[in-house]
Parts: C-alpha cells; sequence; structure tokens
C-alpha cells in the first residue's frame, strides 16, 4: 500500500523538493528490507507461539542458508555474476532457494529433535541456553564454511534503477526481488494457517497444547513442522537477502536475527501478522534512522525500542494481553 | 532460628581451600617456573584477569543464580565501571583521581545503572527480561562506541595508573606480577566472604525463595520487585567492581566490542557449566573457561603446529577456531545432561536428589510455567 502511494505520489509531482525525495526513498528502501526481515521475524514468532522458546538459532539458521546458496553457485560456475539468459537465471535462483528452504528446514526439524525436544518439559530457561548454544555451534559451522571475513555473493540481480531518471527516486530489481519473494510467501502461510487442516492444528496447539493432545492433535508433529516451516521461510530469507545486499559473513545472523526478533516483539510475539506488520516498522526505523539520526545510531535505535516495546507493551501491538500461568 | 554448629567440613570449604592455596601461590617460585616451562607463559600474569572474572561472575551468579532471573547483559555493568576508571583516572579527563576514589564510584555507578534497568523491567517474565538485559547490553556497547568525546571510541581510554599503595611503586606494578596478583585476589576474597554470609542471609534466603517459585514467595510476605531489585543492585555493583579492576589490570579500558554480547554470554557459560548459585562452581567454572581460552587453546594451537603438516592458515585445524563450537556444545549438553552444573550448589544438588532416590509425579499441567529448581527435580527425579 504505502509503496503504491510512494510511487504514485513520485510520478504525480516531476519535481519534488529534496526532503521529500529523501523521506520516500527511505521509506521504499526501509519497505524492502524490512519485507526482508519480517520473513526471518515469522520463524521466531511461529515457533515462540507454539513452544514458548525464543530460538536464538533462528538468525544463525538464516545465515547457514546464505552460504549454501553461495555454495551452490559457485558449484554451477557463477562467482562473480551469471552468464546465462534472464530465463535461466531466474530458474537457478528459485531451484537455489527451493534446496536452501529445504535445508534450512530440515536442519531447523533435527535440532528442535536432537536439543529442544528432550528439554520440552524442563525450565524455560533451559531450552533457551540451549538455542544459544546451537546458534554458536551455526557460528562455528558457517566461519569454517566461509572463513572470517565477508565473503562476495555473486551479483545475481541488477542494481539499476527501474524507475525513470526524472522521479528522482530508486527502485531496483533486488528490492522488486524482495517483494515478489516475501508477499506470496507470506500470503501463502496465512491461507495455510487459516484454512488448511494442519494450520487449524497449529493454532490449537499454540492454544493450548494439552487440549490439543487430547483432541488427537499429534502435537510433536506439529511442533515440528512448525520448526520446518520457520526453518524454510529463513532459506528463502537467506538467499534474498544475499543477492540483495552481495556480501554474506558468519556473524550476519546476529544482527539480523536481532532486528527480525525485535520486529516479532514489537509486531506481538506469537502472531503471524503481528510478524509482518513489525518487520516493515523496523525495517523503516533502520532507513530512516540511518539517514536521519545517522547509521552507527541504528543499533542503539532498534534495541531502544525493543526495551521500551516490552517494557510499556509486551504484548507487542497486536497481541491481547496475556497472563503469565501459574 | 538458631544455626546449628558448624562441622569442621564446614568450616574447611572447598572454595575456601582454593582461594587460600591461590593465596600461597606467589610464595612459592617453583610452581611459577614449572608452568613457565610446560607452557612459556606466567601463571601469574594470567591468574589476576581470572580472578577479575570469577568476581564478575560473581556479581552475575547473584542475579542468575540466587534469584533465578537470566540477566544477559551483565558485559554493560562491566563496561560502565571500566569507562567510570578510564575517565576519572587517565589524564585524558583532568579528574586523575585515585583508584581509591574511582573504584567506589564505579560501584555506584554500575549500581545506579542496575536499578534504573531494573526498575520498570523487573516484573517482566523470565525470556522477556533475558532480552532486556541482551538489549540492554548491546545499547551500552553502541553508545559507549559512538559517544567519542567521552570514550575515545574504538581506542578506549588510556591509561590508567596502577592504584596507589604504600611500598609499592609504579615500577613495580608493571614489572612484578604481584601486587595485581593479591590485589584482584584480595578483592575477590572480600567479594566471596560477602556473598557467603549473604546467601545465609534473611535476604539471601529470600532470594532463593523467589527462584523457587515467586507466586509461594510472595504469598509468604515477601517482596519480589524489592528482592530482585536488590539484585540486579547487587550483581551490576559486583559487575562495576570488575570493572574498575579490569581497566586497571589492562591500565586501558580497552574497546567497547570487548563489553558486547559474547562478553555476557561467556559469563553465563561459566555459570552453567560451574552450578548455578554455587560460589564454588562458579569458580571452578571460570577457571576452566578462562583457562581454555588462555591455557589449553594457545597450547594445543602450538602442538598442531609442530605435529600437523600444513595447517597454517587452515581455520579448522585450529584449536580456535572450534572456541565456538566446544562453547555452544557444552551449553547444549549441560542443559541436556547436568543442568545443575558439574558443582552444583548443595542446595540445588539435594534438591535434584536427596539420596539418590526421589520419585517426583509433576503435573504436565502446570509443569510448563513452574519455577526453574521445580522442573530441574521433576527431570531429575526421572533421570535417577
Amino acid at each position: 500500500m504505502m509503496l503504491l502511494f510512494a510511487q504514485e505520489a513520485a510520478v504525480s509531482s516531476t519535481a519534488m523538493a529534496p526532503w521529500l525525495t529523501q523521506l520516500l526513498q527511505a521509506g521504499l528502501d526501509g519497505l524492502a528490507f524490512g519485507a526482508l526481515i519480517a520473513l526471518i521475524a515469522l520463524g521466531y514468532t511461529m515457533v515462540y507461539g507454539i513452544v514458548e522458546l525464543i530460538n536464538f538459532a533462528h538468525g544463525d539458521l538464516f545465515m547457514l542458508g546464505g552460504f549454501l546458496a553461495l555454495t551452490l553457485f559457485t558449484a554451477i560456475g557463477w562467482k562473480e555474476k551469471a552468464d546465462a539468459s534472464v530465463l535461466v537465471v531466474v530458474l537457478a535462483v528459485l531451484g537455489v532457494m527451493l534446496v536452501s528452504m529445504i535445508f534450512c528446514a530440515g536442519l531447523n526439524v533435527a535440532v528442535d529433535y536432537f536439543v529442544y525436544k528432550p528439554l520440552r518439559n524442563a525450565p524455560k530457561l533451559a531450552p533457551l541456553v540451549s538455542a544459544i548454544g546451537v546458534s554458536f555451534v551455526f557460528m562455528n559451522a558457517g566461519l569454517f564454511w566461509g572463513g572470517a571475513q565477508d565473503v562476495n555473493f555473486p551479483k545475481l540481480v541488477s542494481s539499476d534503477n527501474l524507475l525513470d531518471k526524472s522521479v528522482g527516486l530508486r527502485l531496483t530489481m533486488q528490492d522488486v526481488l524482495i517483494y515478489s519473494v516475501t508477499i506470496p510467501l507470506m500470503i501463502g502461510l496465512t491461507a495455510f494457517i487459516k484454512y488448511s487442516r494442519l494450520g487449524k492444528a497449529m493454532r490449537a496447539t499454540a492454544q493450548n497444547p494439552v487440549a490439543a493432545r487430547l483432541m488427537g492433535i499429534n502435537t510433536n508433529f506439529i511442533i515440528s513442522m512448525t520448526f520446518g516451516i520457520g526453518g524454510a521461510l529463513a532459506g528463502a530469507a537467506s538467499i534474498i537477502y544475499a543477492l540483495n545486499i552481495n556480501t554474506i559473513s558468519y556473524t550476519m545472523g546476529f544482527q539480523n536475527g536481532i532486528y527480525a526478533f525485535t520486529a516479532a516483539v514489537l509486531g506481538g510475539i506469537g502472531r503471524i501478522p503481528g510478524a509482518v506488520l513489525g518487520g516493515l516498522l523496523i525495517g523503516l526505523v533502520r532507513s530512516l534512522g540511518s539517514t536521519y539520526v545517522g547509521e552507527k545510531w541504528v543499533g542503539v535505535l532498534i534495541f531502544g525500542i525493543l526495551i521500551v516495546i516490552l517494557v510499556f507493551r509486551p504484548t507487542g501491538l497486536l497481541g491481547s494481553p496475556t497472563r503469565e500461568k501459574v | 532460628m538458631s544455626t546449628p554448629a558448624k562441622s569442621p567440613k564446614q568450616l574447611l570449604s572447598w572454595e575456601g581451600a582454593i582461594l587460600g592455596l591461590l593465596l600461597l601461590y606467589p610464595l612459592f617460585p617453583m610452581f611459577e617456573n614449572l608452568f613457565f616451562g610446560a607452557t612459556k607463559r606466567s601463571l601469574g600474569d594470567q591468574l589476576p584477569t581470572v580472578f577479575i572474572f570469577v568476581i564478575l561472575a560473581y556479581g552475575l551468579n547473584v542475579v542468575v543464580g540466587y534469584t533465578g532471573l537470566l540477566h544477559m547483559g551483565i558485559a554493560a555493568f562491566f563496561a560502565m565501571g571500566a569507562y567510570v576508571a578510564g575517565v576519572l583516572m587517565t589524564p585524558v579527563f583532568p579528574f586523575q583521581w585515585s583508584f581509591w576514589v574511582a573504584l567506589p564510584i564505579g560501584v555506584a555507578v554500575a549500581a545506579l545503572f542496575g536499578v534504573l534497568l531494573g526498575t520498570p523491567t523487573l516484573r517482566l517474565r523470565g525470556d522477556y527480561l533475558a532480552l532486556v538485559t541482551l538489549g540492554f547490553g548491546e545499547v551500552t556497547k553502541f553508545t559507549l562506541l559512538n559517544l567519542e568525546e567521552l570514550t575515545s571510541g574504538t581506542k578506549g581510554l588510556s591509561p590508567v595508573p596502577p592504584p596507589e599503595l604504600p611500598y609499592i611503586s609504579a615500577s613495580l606494578w608493571s614489572d612484578d606480577y604481584r601486587p595485581f596478583y593479591y590485589l584482584t585476589l584480595g578483592f575477590l576474597l572480600v567479594v566471596s566472604l560477602l556473598l557467603r554470609n549473604l546467601e545465609r542471609s534473611r535476604l539471601g534466603r529470600a532470594w532463593i525463595a523467589l527462584r523457587e517459585d515467586e507466586l509461594a514467595a510472595n504469598c509468604m510476605g515477601l517482596n519480589p520487585g524489592k528482592l530482585k531489585l536488590a539484585a540486579f543492585a547487587l550483581g551490576a555493583g559486583i559487575a562495576g567492581l570488575a570493572g574498575v579492576l579490569y581497566a586497571t589490570r589492562l591500565t586501558s579500558t580497552a574497546n567497547p566490542n570487548a563489553y558486547d554480547f559474547n562478553r555476557s554470554i561467556f559469563m553465563i557459560c561459566c555459570l552453567i557449566l560451574g552450578g548455578l548459585g554455587s560460589r564454588l562452581g562458579v569458580l571452578v567454572g571460570v577457571m576452566m573457561l578462562v583457562g581454555f581460552d588462555t591455557i589449553v587453546t594457545p597450547i594445543m594451537d602450538t602442538f598442531i603446529q609442530q605435529n600437523v603438516p600444513n595447517s597454517g592458515g587452515k581455520l579448522y585445524l585450529s584449536f580456535t577456531g572450534w572456541r565456538l563450537a566446544i562453547f555452544g556444545m557444552a551449553l547444549i549438553l549441560m542443559m541436556r545432561f547436568r543442568p545443575e552444573g558439574l558443582i552444583p550448589s548443595s542446595r540445588v544438588k539435594h534438591e535434584l536428589h536427596p539420596d539418590e532416590e526421589v520419585t517426583v509425579v509433576v503435573n504436565p499441567v502446570t509443569m510448563g510455567s513452574n519455577t526453574l529448581e521445580v522442573e530441574q527435580l521433576k527431570t531429575g527425579g526421572q533421570r535417577s
């Protein structure tokens, strides 16, 4: 919606005031990054909604997906950029994305099975600490995979401006890629959770695991599936992130994970529309913050929002108040 | 309530024995020489840093171990202590006050920020509180990095002069390891004694009651908000003390990145490995992990380089490269198989395995939200 508005505004006024151009540009960049963050945030929010675990390793799972994509593209022989027709590139990106999604989903399910599942009845902090441990192990795997330095990712999608020069704004193919991946995935996920039988079972499990089990729902399977879907979304996010930023590193999981987590909390953790809204807002804050406050203060801004939201409205923007069970 | 007479065993605790031995260590240079011969490193030089981290871990232990609040931003308070020392003691600023003045101010500033952070956030539930403290830690780090007029950014503030003590000249502080050794060990002993007494005091028992079951503790007339705030302030204050000592020891506040999330998590690893709430466990946990970093890793790295051909530059053939994975696996395995830690506090141990035979039936419905100990009791009961 806002994107359309921004474009319309851009088209209607041929010569915009510089401050307006700057504002709209920051908004556009923020929305693109926010959509990406929202995709990662969905993984946090789904897992939290069902097992009340802050899956600390989710950001690092996203990072591993990026390295897998890099390895696959290198295997095809596209180290710098693709020398093939557009159709082949699109198909290759789709294929690699699919592999990356399956990989991340499988990894997340396996970690849940071996690490979190035995702790299902342990105190809440035990799986949280384990998740930090998993995050470290993943980071180490990323370190071996890609080395300690930033790694260049092949530039398969052009960063040329798609809009006319007279508009004064930048919208690249990379931004379009983000929207064309995130929007269908989010719509698909919402539809799946809302209408499918399994989605209904997921909602039931999130609401009350014991009652869900009594109604004949295989809650363990549902939990595995939640981890799988969350992982798949992280895998998809990782490749569009890498195609957008063009460098990846083993530390990118922590920072983006925290952004995504903040987004999930901001929107109301456990709520899927909340994660999307939170992601877009965090993207806007990041981009407006670095335009108007300074890039080095973005971290403070985001963490500040995390603290303020948790303190004053722990249920987030869309969440309904819940009381801790006693 | 009268305390029962202490048996001799209680008087001579293992913790006291270790600290006593450390007190004697510099008197026998043969051990120092032996260690230097084996590793080409001076143990006496390493130990003051270990003592400082033990103090920091004790501070964290007040919050995480006694009171059961997961605090993931202890490094922020450590940094505050260090930067107060940096601002008040270095020639960069006009103060240039003595260590003995900066020390209480550093402790007070850290404790004050502990109260400021705690007041609005302590009513949050466990995992949210963990995130707020994480966020606070990162905000502090970024602020220290960005406020370059005050903190000199990544360069850090230096030189921090050594403390003034009679008979010990400035050159002695830098040439000999012993002044710092005894200074830091002295502070460690003071903190350790303080906590030993505190554990048995009304306040300490109230913290433990709170950790066991907040609702029940509240019903017994304890004020959870005040108690948590006290734990937060004390933990932060002790971390601030460790920070002042750290900056003095390094003669610089170092880069703000030295006080990041990894530092906080490293301290939590020490606590979990050793045993939450157990002073001896924390002492051993810190020694193991810091020892791993500063002693085992370099030795293994040289060993691998000498014995494995073509190992240079290959990350997976160095011990350092595996650091994160080893720490991560340690956390995962400890949580899975020994959540009480290697050397649990006697109270936790007794609750987990009273005479090693306990059958506890726990209602699966209420299980999801009980506090730490009750549920550990359950897992412990099932396992034994």
